[in-house]
């Protein structure tokens, strides 16, 4: 294997620079990772605050709101009593920013920046402007979504998928500048995740230290750099498809449009095209976040690292050619299914081998239950229940009756709850000394984990038996369907727990905030581990990362290994100063690692 | 909390039972899928958590093991699209409609659900067909054929009961076919959204006695204009 070209520059540069260049409009990867963070974190709360709206009018359908009920303007919920465009523009925002705002630059702007330069041992990302232009763009991108909260019409109200002709024309749903405000937001937003994915991708190529081999890679970077190929291939249909529809709503194409020759099912293919890849953007790199966890906390090298990279590589390829499972109903020609449902549930076959190689790295280690590891572990499990709900859907047959149905809600939360945001919160309580200097408080991070990942499931886990006796989502007041009528008592318990889910929420943000000013001072390698941003950037690391070009000798989960006395075995240490232990063990027994 | 379980409720066509027979063969591998891995590795967190003294082994992997859980669960799943395929094609397949069906115009628009039906000389497009709206009622003894259109949006034709839906799209013709095994009353909704009417979107089938229906059908053509 070639030796990747020295990355040039090294932290020798370092210079102080104002409080704009710094906190603001930086360069430094890592802060425009910590700011990535503070965003997509209030656009969390945010989507969780319209997704509580929305399990009120569930749970107490065409009552109003207690407390804040008030606060809600006429056109809203008038008297705090949810009026159905408001509900349907919930449905779409709630959607909206948790995908676009909340979970993909959690997943991408966050880890993506914080960690690739980081894990390779560069000293920035390849083209460090552009990245501070992926995270201002996003900033209006942002502000425009929101503003269309504001203006007459209500915010856009077709679903966070926008199906045309619905969204095509303000004649179906009363809304017309909502919905093109949303078309706008998300446009530009492309360029963010575009520059973004850019950056990484030659980042990754260009940039690795001397010895950091493509196979010595770290699992979170391979996750991201393959994540970064599909951000590139998908987010471009996206853009044009936004604009077409753009281009249907305000100068009168009819790309969309039946009645001037247009097509309704076409933007169901392109929306898809990019949405199916989208889907695994969401959780591709919680996968290597969890892998790395699950390792450290372990202290076992991760079970299979190539057949892990492998898996990747394959959900990405399967993950851009399902798109039409989303379309068995459609109306898309029936003989497609068959094809579509084939290479949607060979899929099972790489997400298998990454869960078992999970549970494999896990058997016979020695594992240390912090928080990070209890929301990697969460992930794991929840996971499993959310992919093997996929092979129902993935069923062309099956799917007729749960599709579109609650069934999807649970499957779809079990896969981007359950694993996105958990990985999610792996990440942030295990990077966090790392990022701030101080260790996320323990007490709180475990208390809320625990009450996140029981009120989850109450919220989550009964939509499944709903959906299969017929629950449709996206309804209003599911009151008025007579059959529906004797799963109110559910609907209200799960209000309940999504209130509660939301609530301990705030332990989160609390412990956050107050971690990082009060929080124990962190030693520069907590979890005693492998990888270059622990084992040898200082913490907090400096502009420039190292002092010094590091030089990779080994592969990143050498934990335990028989080589060394310590239980860890650092990338960057040289060979002739690993602490060997006394007493030679058996020659089979040596690792053949790279 | 009744309606809070992993069965599906008695179906009422021809085609549900089976619908149900293969929903249970996923549901019984998935939850034995399920219930091992989870439990495994509830096992695994609990012994192989850290003690005084406790080392984790040097293990990178197992060439053996991999194979095994990349093979096993790729034969499942190959069976199971293979099962699949099948009754899709039977469900979805223009060719398989029988001869006998009594096909119904679906006309879907914001927000209700237009049938018009052949009347007694069983052909469409003739001076005896006759528009209801929401409700679609048919006859226990030959099965329906739905053509369906739609003068707007998008929405979604769904029966719970007969395990069916197909959207009904704009600009397009689409069609469902059904065979009832009981007649009844039975729930029709709209799955997809539709605009700010979505939830008010329903109807109602009725499936009625051959003799029933010619009741029903004449009481039909006397209200009509």
């Amino acid at each position: 294997m070639a030796t990747p070209v020295a990355a040039s520059g090294t932290g020798a540069e370092h210079h102080e620079l104002g409080f704009i260049r710094t906190y603001i409009f930086s360069t430094d990867h890592k802060m425009i990772a910590k700011q990535f963070l503070v965003a997509s974190l209030a656009f969390l709360l945010l989507g969780g605050l319209l997704a509580a709206v929305m399990r009120w009018q569930l749970g107490f359908p065409g009552q109003p709101i207690p407390f804040i009920g008030g606060l809600f303007s006429e056109t809203t919920a008038p008297g705090g009593i949810i009026l159905p465009e408001f509900y349907n523009s919930l449905v779409t925002m709630h959607g909206t920013f948790m995908i676009f705002f909340a979970i993909m630059p959690l997943m991408l702007g966050v880890w993506g920046n914080y960690l690739i330069p980081l894990q390779i041992g560069a000293p920035d990302m390849a083209f460090p402007r552009l990245n501070t232009f992926s995270f201002w763009i996003s900033i209006p991108a942002g502000l425009i979504m929101l503003a269309g909260f504001l203006v007459v019409g209500g915010h856009a109200g077709a679903g966070w998928t926008a199906y045309a002709p619905l969204s095509a024309d303000s004649e179906f749903t009363g809304v017309y500048m909502g919905q093109i405000l949303w078309l706008v937001s998300l446009t530009i937003l492309g360029f963010s995740s575009l520059t973004g994915a850019v950056n990484y991708i030659t980042t990754i190529i260009n940039m690795r230290a001397p010895g950091m081999t493509w196979f010595r890679i770290p699992l979170p970077t391979w996750a991201l750099f393959v994540t970064s190929w599909l951000v590139l291939l998908a987010i471009p249909i996206l853009t044009g498809a936004l604009i077409m529809l753009l281009f249907d709503q305000t100068i009168g194409t009819g790309f969309f449009a039946p009645a001037t020759g247009g097509e309704p099912l076409l933007w169901q293919h392109i929306f898809w095209y990019f949405g199916h890849p989208e889907v695994y953007i969401l959780i591709l790199p919680g996968m290597g976040l969890v892998s790395e966890i699950i390792a450290n906390r372990s202290r076992k090298p991760v079970f299979g690292y190539h057949s892990m990279v492998v898996a990747i590589i394959s959900i990405a390829f399967l993950g851009w050619i399902v798109w039409g499972h989303h379309m068995f109903q459609s109306g898309m020609n029936p003989m497609l299914g068959t094809s579509f449902m084939i290479s949607t549930i060979i899929i099972a076959v790489p997400s298998a081998i990454k869960v078992f190689n999970w549970m494999g790295t896990v058997w016979r280690g020695d594992l240390h239950f912090d928080v990070p590891m209890l929301h990697a572990l969460a992930f794991v499990s929840m996971f499993i229940i959310g992919g093997l709900s996929g092979i129902f859907m993935a069923s062309a047959p099956v799917d007729i009756p749960i599709h579109d149905t609650y069934f999807i809600v649970a499957h779809l939360h079990y896969v981007l709850f359950g694993g996105s945001l958990f990985a999610i919160f792996a990440g942030i309580t295990y990077w966090f000394p790392k990022m701030f200097g101080r260790m996320f408080g323990a007490k709180l991070g475990k208390a809320h984990f625990w009450l996140t990942f029981f009120a989850y499931n109450l919220v989550f886990f009964p939509m499944h038996s709903m959906g299969l006796k017929g629950h449709i989502r996206r309804i209003y007041d599911p009151s008025q369907y007579t059959f529906l009528q004797s799963m109110q008592s559910l609907n209200t318990l799960i209000s309940w727990a999504a209130f509660f889910l939301i609530a301990a929420q705030l332990i989160f943000a609390f412990n956050f905030f107050w971690s990082m000013f009060r929080g124990e001072k962190a030693v520069q390698n907590p979890w005693n581990s492998n990888t270059l941003e622990w084992a040898l950037a200082p913490t907090p690391p400096p502009h420039g990362n190292f002092v010094a070009t590091p030089q990779v000798y080994r592969g990143p989960y050498e934990y335990s290994s028989p080589e060394s006395t310590d239980d860890f075995l650092p990338q960057h240490l040289p060979p002739d100063r690993v602490q060997r232990p006394p007493v030679p063990r058996e020659p089979g027994s040596l690792p053949t690692g790279d | 909390m009744q309606n809070w379980s992993w069965l599906m409720d008695e179906s009422a066509s021809t085609i549900g039972p089976q619908i149900d027979r293969l929903y249970y063969v996923i549901l019984v591998i998935t939850g034995i899928v399920f219930v091992a891995t989870e439990l495994t590795l509830l096992w695994f967190i609990f012994k192989y958590r850290h003690r005084e003294g406790r080392k984790a082994e040097y293990i990178q992997g197992s060439a053996k093991a991999e194979i095994v859980w990349t093979t096993v669960p790729a034969i499942i799943v190959i069976a199971i699209a293979l099962a699949s395929a099948g009754l899709w094609d039977e469900i979805k397949d223009p060719d398989n409609v029988p001869d006998n069906a009594m096909t119904v115009i679906l006309t879907a628009k914001q927000f209700e659900w237009n049938l018009t039906y052949p009347g007694p000389d069983d052909e469409l497009n003739t001076e005896d067909d006759f528009t209801v709206r929401n409700r679609l009622d048919i006859p226990l003894d030959r099965p329906t054929k739905l053509e369906m259109y739609s003068e707007d949006v998008i929405h979604s034709f769904y029966i719970p009961d007969f395990r069916l839906k197909q959207d009904v799209v704009p600009g397009m013709e689409l069609m469902m076919w059904f065979q009832p095994t009981r007649t009844g009353e039975f729930p029709i909704g709209c799955a997809e959204l539709c605009g700010i009417g979505h939830t008010r979107m329903r109807g109602t089938l009725t499936v009625h006695t051959p003799s029933e229906y010619q009741t029903w059908m004449n009481e039909q053509l006397q209200a009509q204009p």
